[in-house]
């Protein structure tokens, strides 16, 4: 295979795990803090998109048309909005239940993402129907041989890896981030440290949620285009992202979307058989890998979470 | 006095007699079907309201003899809503008859329960052969051509522009299958060679693995067969990864959609359609004129004058031989020469219309052009690679 296609694979796959990796970790933080599944994440994404397209639409309608800044703007009410929408969500459905069996939020979650979609396809307007999301970067590109380096692919990825190098900083080095690992590792005793534990709740639900909606900003300027349904999709693949690479583990859930994206590539790419089959190959994957190693590839230890 | 008042008794007693039949029409169900939400509903909607307007001319005609109302469903193009919808239909004796069908698909999970309820259906959009070639049933009936004919004319096309490789992309719906199928068989009798193919879901968002792979066989052609909104994406990321081949689909991507999707990218693709441009019809014109008066919001699309041409053709039968499913069902058995804007229909034993012009279209200026009228035909511009 030559050296060029390799390249172009390996920037397409890269594009796509930090998609995975960005909706796995917010899985992951969930899970940490509260030992829940939310299953409505991918649909947060979506939310989050639509929130992004009705604030460009917003802007160019008052007559903003600096690209860079629109996108600044767009990236940021999105996330805001959808971390604001997060913590919502913790308060109303997830703390009340948390004394009741875990299937309970799982479900309520699946529900509500359900919920969420449908109230896109019924309520925005025409929001059956895709949309064209515009190219609010430069398309400045290089190519060498097969391979076409895009300026905006290139900084898409490096905003994302600095996000997620953002997100482990604060777990790892601030006052929060203590607070929220203090959480995960034994309720009990955190409060009894005197740190607020809902409030720790609803700060984690909201940094997971904002991750969410800014993996579908660089998930609509990767591809132009949004639809109600595309968090669907992206939500199972986010979750099995961070099951493969082990639950609670922020390391392992951005291994885990980079992984499931390797693999989906090389099932297009590398594999005999049609590449309409390389979610069923990847997802074929990522079951053995877990009937394998059930705790995942960086199973949680015992004693740390997060 | 007394006379004036017996006179004017008399007349009103006979104005109500004269006007009796007009006001007690009996009134007779109809329906449309046809995706109105999802990727491709640009074109379901167009063809609604192209059904509607049939029924609208028939009840403002005073010589009918029944009063239409349209019942119209949603199919989604989704096989699984399709058959609910058409079982909804079929089940409700109240319908006489249908127009149905965008989506391949959905028409190929449909006609058995057409058939089993005995509902008589003119399909006014989906192309895949088996719709009507696949069974026996007397109630399917098609006034569009099939994928046949038009990839026979697709590949003796690109062929004769001097493009020499392809690299197919299909999704993996029977529609997209069955596209592959055909085009490729007629590409290589042409002596076209097919580099790579490679089929993909009908939902996929990232094509980009597939493309890189076929970049690196580097055609002259991309070509896709499949609906709209895998081929906007298809053409965006093609152009992300710097491809600089040709871009070639089927009547699936023939829609005002594709190109809003696509922007300036749309630009030169080129696409094949049953059928000929609305303003080339033998009735374009009439239809325009009609549709435009009627005051809908949105255009009939690619496929309205089909959709128009098959109500008009329900509507006809029901005139002709009353508002009864077997009696439609037999009546259209021997459609022969039937007048239409599309030109004449004509049934042959599968309920297949045998006389299907196909067109060529290619994108300028945002616009779906007949290739015959486009710039490109006439060498001002170029399409890529030649």
């Amino acid at each position: 295979m030559d050296i060029g296609l390799i390249a172009q694979q390996t920037v397409n796959g890269l594009m796509l795990g930090l998609i995975y990796s960005l909706v796995a970790v917010g899985f992951t933080l969930f899970f940490g803090v509260l030992d829940v599944i939310k299953f409505s994440h991918g649909d947060m994404l979506t939310w989050g998109v639509f929130t992004a397209f009705s604030v460009y639409l917003g802007l160019t309608l008052i007559g903003l048309a600096a690209p860079v800044l629109i996108l600044v703007i767009v990236a940021l009410v999105a996330m805001a909005a959808i971390g604001f929408l997060g913590a919502a969500i913790a308060k109303v459905l997830i703390i009340p239940l948390k004394g009741a069996p875990p299937l309970n939020t799982l479900l309520i979650t699946l529900m509500l993402g359900t919920v969420l979609r449908e109230s896109i396809r019924l309520f925005y307007p025409d929001g059956a129907n895709p949309k064209h999301f515009p190219a609010l970067l430069p398309d400045w590109s290089h190519s060498w041989g097969h391979f076409t380096l895009r300026f905006d692919n290139a900084l898409m990825l490096l905003t994302g890896l600095l996000m997620i190098v953002l997100v482990q900083l604060v777990i790892k080095r601030t006052k929060l981030g203590m607070a929220i690992r203090a959480v995960s590792q034994d309720e009990e005793t955190a409060r009894v440290m005197g740190i607020n534990f809902n409030l720790v709740v609803y700060v984690t639900f909201a940094i997971g949620s904002a991750l969410a909606a800014f993996a579908g900003v660089i998930y609509v300027l990767y591809y132009n285009e949004l639809s109600f349904n595309m968090g669907l999709l992206l939500g199972a693949i986010g979750f099995s992202a961070a099951a493969v690479g082990g639950f609670g583990n922020i390391y392992g859930a951005i291994v885990g979307g980079f992984l499931f994206a390797m693999l989906q590539s090389i099932g297009a790419a590398a594999l005999p058989f049609a590449s309409a089959y390389k979610d069923v190959f990847a997802f074929g994957v990522v079951i053995v890998l877990i009937a394998v190693k059930p705790t995942g590839i960086l199973g949680e230890k015992e004693t740390e979470r997060v | 006095m007394k006379l004036n008042k017996r006179i004017g008794l008399t007349l009103g007693l006979l104005l109500i007699i004269l006007a009796g039949p007009a006001w007690a029409k009996e009134k007779v169900q109809v329906a449309f079907i046809g995706p109105l939400t999802g990727g491709v509903s640009a074109i379901g909607v167009g063809g609604r309201n192209s059904a509607d307007l049939a029924v609208r001319l028939r009840n403002a005609d005073p010589k009918a003899k029944y009063e239409y109302e349209l019942v119209v469903l949603d199919d989604e193009c989704k096989p699984n809503t399709g058959v609910q919808v058409a079982t909804k239909a079929a089940a409700d004796k109240k319908i006489i008859a249908a127009a149905a069908h965008y989506c391949s698909v959905v028409a190929l999970a449909g006609v058995d329960v057409y058939h089993k309820f005995g509902l008589p259906i003119v399909v006014w959009g989906a192309v895949h052969p088996d719709i009507t070639y696949g069974n026996d049933y007397k109630e399917i009936h098609r006034v569009n051509g099939t994928m046949i004919n038009q990839n026979e004319v697709a590949a003796k096309f690109v062929k004769e522009l001097g493009y020499k490789t392809w690299v197919n992309l299909y999704d993996t719906t029977d529609y997209g299958k069955g596209m592959n199928e055909y085009f490729s068989k007629y590409l290589t009798a042409n002596g076209g060679k097919i580099l790579g193919s490679f089929g993909v879901t009908a939902d996929q968002q990232d094509f980009t693995a597939e493309l890189t792979q076929a970049k690196k066989l580097d055609p002259d052609v991309i070509w896709f067969g499949g609906l709209t909104p895998l081929g906007v994406r298809i053409r965006l990321q093609m152009e992300k990864l710097g491809l600089t081949s040709q871009f070639q689909s089927c009547s699936g991507i023939i829609s005002d959609a594709y190109v809003t999707g696509t922007g300036e990218l749309a630009e030169g693709t080129i696409a094949f359609r049953e059928g000929e441009p609305v303003e080339h019809l033998p009735g374009g014109k009439w239809f325009m004129e009609e549709y435009n008066k009627a005051g809908y919001s949105e255009a009939p699309d690619a496929f309205g004058p089909f959709a128009f041409v098959a109500m008009n053709l329900i509507l006809d039968t029901i005139e002709e031989v009353g508002p009864k499913r077997k009696a439609v069902v037999k009546r259209m058995e021997n459609i022969k020469d039937y007048k239409s804007i599309v030109g004449a229909v004509t049934f042959d034993e599968h309920g297949q219309n045998i006389s299907p012009a196909i067109t060529k279209y290619v994108v300028q200026d945002g616009q779906w052009v007949p290739w015959q009228d486009s710039e490109y035909a006439a060498g001002k511009r170029q399409l890529k690679r030649r």
